[in-house]
């Protein structure tokens, strides 16, 4: 054996360790394609359509032309009047989870329900929506049955996610609360919110944008096909992003191509510019973070 | 001086099936550091957590026998434990101070325990006076505000102690307080535990033997959940009377 040179062995061993590595590179790179892609097509083709008018005016000529600010400001209630009931409902059952509950068969059983409310697919939501919300309560087709249809679909990732944010805290703190005499209530007040707030704030934002996003929930509980006026109340219908393009590109003929296109860039940029806000909170969260 | 401290009778402690204390019964005098020592595994951190009655956290805890502190019976049905835990603090292996300023971890107690806002006086005279007990307050006092999580450790061992003292604890239990410490800081926090004997009844658990002579006037060893001996800390080192605690004290095992 002469020296550390590389032997025939070797260099076979490392064409197959660039092998490797390159495979998974490209299947990694792979991830980005679609995204980009996605973006590329809605832009080029959705961009032209994009003007101040286009989005603070009502479509016009059975939607063939015109805005879709009734579109906007109909997403708006939905998900705001959804997240005004799912996240407090959500957040204090995360807490009472974490902080209270002691492991038993009634807290996995909870843990099965919230695990499998959130396999349940948006159109069972919708259907249920249908039956409790707009029939059984009589809340009719409204904002009211739509975003309590969307709650309760962003229910269970809110619970799931609020309550990692808590089991992030140390538990050496609710210790050293507990200690010196604090009770459960006062330790979540002064010491586990304040240090998980971020946290359960990054998980309800990500469902903002799952909210927005869902067509079938509001399909048959709130969501109007079009109306001519802007939700007054709760107990009114509206219109919807989502639903909006599900209606132009498929229910009515010959809309402009860039119409679907610029709704779809609209209700594509509401989403990310809410998921860039929970990606703000998050690294203000760890910036903040020094244990 | 002849003040009564704390007193267990016959305590018994299982986990599940496990017996992990048996028949402990102890008197601690007031005003003495008394040193908890044993090798790993012997019951002397579950007996400790026994006093502020932290143990029945854990699922599958159970308890027998009296721990009286200041002629009460803790475990008696009528105890309130967070009235238990302001007389008797804790102190961890881990610094723990919470994610607060300086300022705020003394004044947790006071904050938790009290109704409405604090008078700024009491908040001042409060800070001061814990701080000082720690001897952390010439270093500390420019820095109330400083998160108490940024101080270097030794430091925040300390405050944990100060966070105690506003409260007017009448027992400190210490489990392994200086493990995370360096040497230099282990020593300065044993003086630290030297001057609060007299005010406090100190309970101290170590695996330093040399630590527990340092620093404590009695010792207990504790071996598989059972008191093996408990007298002055001289005498049990010097001349041990039970075989099993000579063993050990010679580091033949443990």
């Amino acid at each position: 054996m002469d020296g550390f040179g590389t032997t025939t062995e070797g260099r076979r061993r490392h064409r197959a360790e660039r092998l490797a590595s390159g495979v998974f590179l490209s299947m990694t790179a792979l991830l980005i394609l679609p995204l980009a892609a996605i973006l590329g097509l809605l832009v080029m083709r959705g961009a032209p359509a994009i003007s101040l008018e286009f989005l603070f005016s009502e479509p016009l000529r059975g939607m063939t032309a015109g805005g879709i600010w009734p579109a906007i400001v109909g997403t708006l209630w939905l998900v705001g009047v959804s997240l005004a009931v799912a996240a407090p409902i959500g957040v204090l059952a995360a807490v009472y989870l974490n902080e209270y509950a002691r492991e038993s068969w009634v807290t996995r059983v909870i843990h099965l329900a919230i695990v499998n409310l959130a396999g349940v697919p948006s159109i069972v939501h919708a259907l249920f929506g249908v039956g409790a919300f707009v029939l059984f309560l009589n809340l009719g087709t409204s904002v009211l049955s739509a975003s309590l249809t969307l709650a309760i679909m962003t229910l269970p990732v809110i619970i799931a996610s609020a309550k990692e944010a808590l089991a992030a805290v140390p538990m050496a703190f609710r210790e050293a609360c507990w200690n010196v005499g604090a009770t459960r209530w006062q330790t979540i007040r002064h010491v586990v919110l304040p240090n998980s707030i971020a946290g359960i704030l990054t998980g309800v934002i990500l469902q903002v944008s799952r909210a927005a996003g869902e067509t079938a929930p509001i399909m048959f509980t709130g969501a109007a096909f079009f109306l001519p006026f802007l939700p007054a109340s709760v107990h009114d219908q509206c219109m919807a992003l989502s639903m909006h393009l599900f209606t132009i590109s498929t229910q009515v003929p010959n809309v402009p191509a860039e119409i679907p296109y610029g709704t779809a860039l609209v209700l594509l940029a509401v989403v990310l510019a809410v998921n860039a806000t929970s990606i703000a909170f998050r690294v203000r969260l760890r910036r903040r973070r020094k244990w | 001086m002849d003040r009564q401290g704390v007193r267990t009778r016959d305590l018994c402690l299982w986990y599940g099936s496990f017996q992990a204390l048996k028949s402990v019964s102890l008197t601690i005098r007031h005003g003495q550091v008394t040193g908890l020592i044993g090798p790993s595994g012997c019951g002397k951190t579950t007996l400790l957590r026994c006093f502020n009655r932290i143990n029945e956290r854990i699922a599958g805890v159970r308890t027998q026998g009296t721990i009286e502190i200041l002629g009460h019976d803790v475990y008696a049905p009528g105890t309130d434990l967070i009235e238990l835990r302001k007389r008797v603090g804790m102190v961890f292996q881990r610094p723990n101070p919470l994610p607060l300023s300086v300022a705020e971890n003394v004044l947790f107690g006071l904050r938790v325990h009290g109704s409405g806002r604090l008078a700024p006086d009491v908040v001042e005279g409060a800070v001061e006076a814990a701080l000082k007990g720690v001897g952390l307050w010439s270093d500390l006092k420019d820095r109330l505000r400083t998160r108490a999580t940024d101080l270097p450790l030794e430091q925040q061992q300390k405050l944990c102690i100060a966070r105690l003292l506003p409260l007017k604890p009448e027992l400190l239990l210490m489990d392994e307080p200086c493990s995370a410490l360096d040497p230099a800081a282990t020593s300065r926090v044993e003086n630290l535990i030297r001057e609060l004997r007299g005010t406090y009844t100190i309970l101290i658990v170590t695996h330093n033997m040399a630590q527990a002579r340092r620093v404590s006037d009695e010792c207990i060893y504790m071996l598989l959940g059972e008191v093996i001996e408990h007298r002055r800390t001289e005498d049990l080192f010097i001349n041990p009377s039970d075989e099993r605690t000579a063993r050990y004290i010679e580091g033949r095992y443990g």
